[in-house]
């Protein structure tokens, strides 16, 4: 019992902390833009298939591949806010959401291209050899993922809330004309939404391929998992797209170990779909509707 | 100081402002009275850079500012008041403080903004109250307080307030104007967008009428107080 529990705890934080940087990456660039980017997997592909590319198979040391891979990212997230704040600036909100859809097809199959369709891994940062607590199995990889995700998340938040380009990011997120009237550059913390995003999915794509293996096409069903990790937190709240990360891990884990794996989807969207029937606006998401209610009052 | 001159802005089809020409001297309040859709939040948006005017010039100490982005016109010494305070209502009191500073930061880096967070507590005791308060949760009253705060940390050169009276009782509303006077006692400038005819005139040193778009009327604040037309087009309504 202490061992299902604890291997269940494990698990959970491991998947959950991979999931959490996909989703807080969704939700970043939904404060900035109110886009759902659904190419926000790709970024985890590139940065997997870069470092298991010159890593794994030309065997570059790590450092240099990691530092490729992150400004790949980059390079990523710098086009894709091209795509959709700049030529998408006369297409509707759904619009753009399809062309991010259409991005993420067109990095999956370039992707192809460039590499191939076959899954790709490297090796672990430190070693294969697992230990155990409490009976669970723990690799060195897991905590890798967990640490990393961790501090990465943490400084994001701290990000937020502590500097002035994080208050100013937030104060963009809430009231763009307003931010604009104290002198904010809302197009340029739009910039900093998507390089952030870029490489929290960087990131996440170095630490988890190891543990997970990535290919080309990899990145979709990351990207729906984030999306809907951060929607049944609440859509742009940072640390409600962690919980729903976490929620959503622990249903898939629960599953997996005490039913089967080929089920795991099933309870996951099915509770997604019950949170969001009671809470619309996910668990965090409640706050939102005392907003200020500028609207009410110009009726006066 | 501030100057427009020929300003014309239309919505599609629907002109709002027609042949607009204004000016603001260092030092004063400039009242500019009408109703609702008169044009005055226009006129004011305008300034801010957030409307594209159709034709005319605003000029800002003889610098032209048609062409800057709105965000640079804080900058140069802009600030703005907006209509119903538009505060970052999710966070702090005094992380809308120090967000009307942003245009005097650098690179993100931040001036020391101390003396000028003093100076605005000291103005709304009540703001040093609640400052770690999330902005929404403040009354009505509190929020304009804030607003009027949050735009003096910019330093500005000028003030533009649209509306700071909206929807606040009678005794806030005393209390706000106060406080604007007190602000050009400082030597501050304001141009003050007002449906509230008599509070703004008795402030002002001169005010302008605005009519569906046009300014219909101008002069030193006083003498348009005399005027019969006014105290029958405002007074009737906005008793103070």
């Amino acid at each position: 019992m202490i061992t299902d529990l604890a291997q269940i705890l494990i698990t959970t934080l491991t998947v959950g902390s991979m999931y959490a940087l996909v989703a807080v990456g969704v939700s970043l660039i939904y404060s900035a833009t109110g886009v759902i980017n659904f190419a926000q997997g790709e970024f985890v592909m590139i940065s997997g298939m870069t470092v298991a590319g010159l890593y794994g198979q030309l065997g570059w040391p790590l450092a240099p591949a990691i530092g490729v891979a992150l400004v790949a990212v980059l390079l990523y997230g710098a086009l894709l806010m091209v795509l959709t704040t700049g030529l998408a600036r006369r297409t509707s909100l759904i619009g753009v959401l399809i062309i991010t859809i259409g991005a993420s097809i067109a990095t999956s199959g370039t992707a192809a291209r460039i590499w191939d369709s076959d899954t790709h891994r490297f090796a672990p940062f430190s070693g294969d050899a697992p230990f155990w607590v409490f009976g669970a199995t723990v690799t060195p990889q897991a905590l890798w993922i967990i640490g990393v995700s961790t501090v990465c998340v943490a400084g994001l938040i701290w990000f937020m809330r502590s500097t002035m380009v994080g208050k100013a990011m937030r104060a963009c997120s809430l009231d763009k004309s307003a931010a604009t009237m104290v002198g904010i550059p809302v197009q340029a913390t739009v910039m900093v939404s998507f390089l952030l995003s870029g490489l929290l999915g960087g990131v996440g794509g170095i630490v988890t391929t190891p543990l997970t293996t990535v290919d080309a096409y990899s990145g979709m069903l990351l990207a729906i998992k984030g999306f809907s990790a951060a929607m049944l937190g609440g859509m742009g709240s940072i640390v409600g797209a962690l919980l729903g990360a976490l929620l959503i891990a622990f249903i898939e884990t629960v599953t997996v170990t005490f039913g089967s794996s080929a089920l795991k989807e099933l309870p996951t969207f099915t509770a997604i779909i019950l949170v969001l029937l009671l809470l619309p606006r996910g668990i965090v998401g409640g706050r939102q509707e005392a907003g200020l209610q500028h609207e009410d009052l110009t009726k006066q | 100081m501030l100057e427009l001159a020929n300003i014309s802005v239309s919505y599609g089809f629907i002109s709002a402002l027609k042949d607009v020409s204004l000016n603001v001297d260092e030092g004063e309040i400039v009242a500019l009275i009408g109703s609702n859709g008169a044009g005055k939040s226009t006129l004011i948006n305008t300034c801010a850079g957030l409307v594209r005017p159709g034709g005319g010039e605003i000029r800002l100490r003889d610098r032209a500012l048609l062409k800057t982005p709105s965000y640079k016109r804080a900058e140069l010494g802009i600030a703005v008041v907006p209509e119903n305070r538009r505060l970052f209502g999710e966070m702090s009191v005094r992380d809308n403080l120090c967000l009307g500073a942003f245009s005097r930061s650098s690179m993100g880096r931040m001036p020391d903004l101390k003396q000028d967070i003093e100076m605005v507590f000291a103005l709304f005791p009540r703001l040093a109250e609640r400052q770690s308060q999330r902005a929404m949760t403040m009354s009505g009253g509190e929020q304009q307080m804030l607003a009027i705060g949050r735009a003096l940390m910019s330093r500005p050169q000028i003030i533009l307030m649209d509306e700071p009276s909206i929807g606040l009782a009678p005794k806030i509303v005393a209390r706000i104007f106060e406080v604007i006077r007190q602000l050009r006692e400082q030597g501050k400038t304001i141009l003050l967008a007002e449906q509230n005819a008599a509070a703004s005139l008795r402030i002002a040193d001169r005010a302008y009428v605005l009519e569906l778009g046009r300014i219909t009327m101008q002069g030193k604040a006083s003498e348009l107080w005399e005027q019969d037309k006014i105290r029958k087009l405002y007074l009737g309504e906005n008793k103070t």
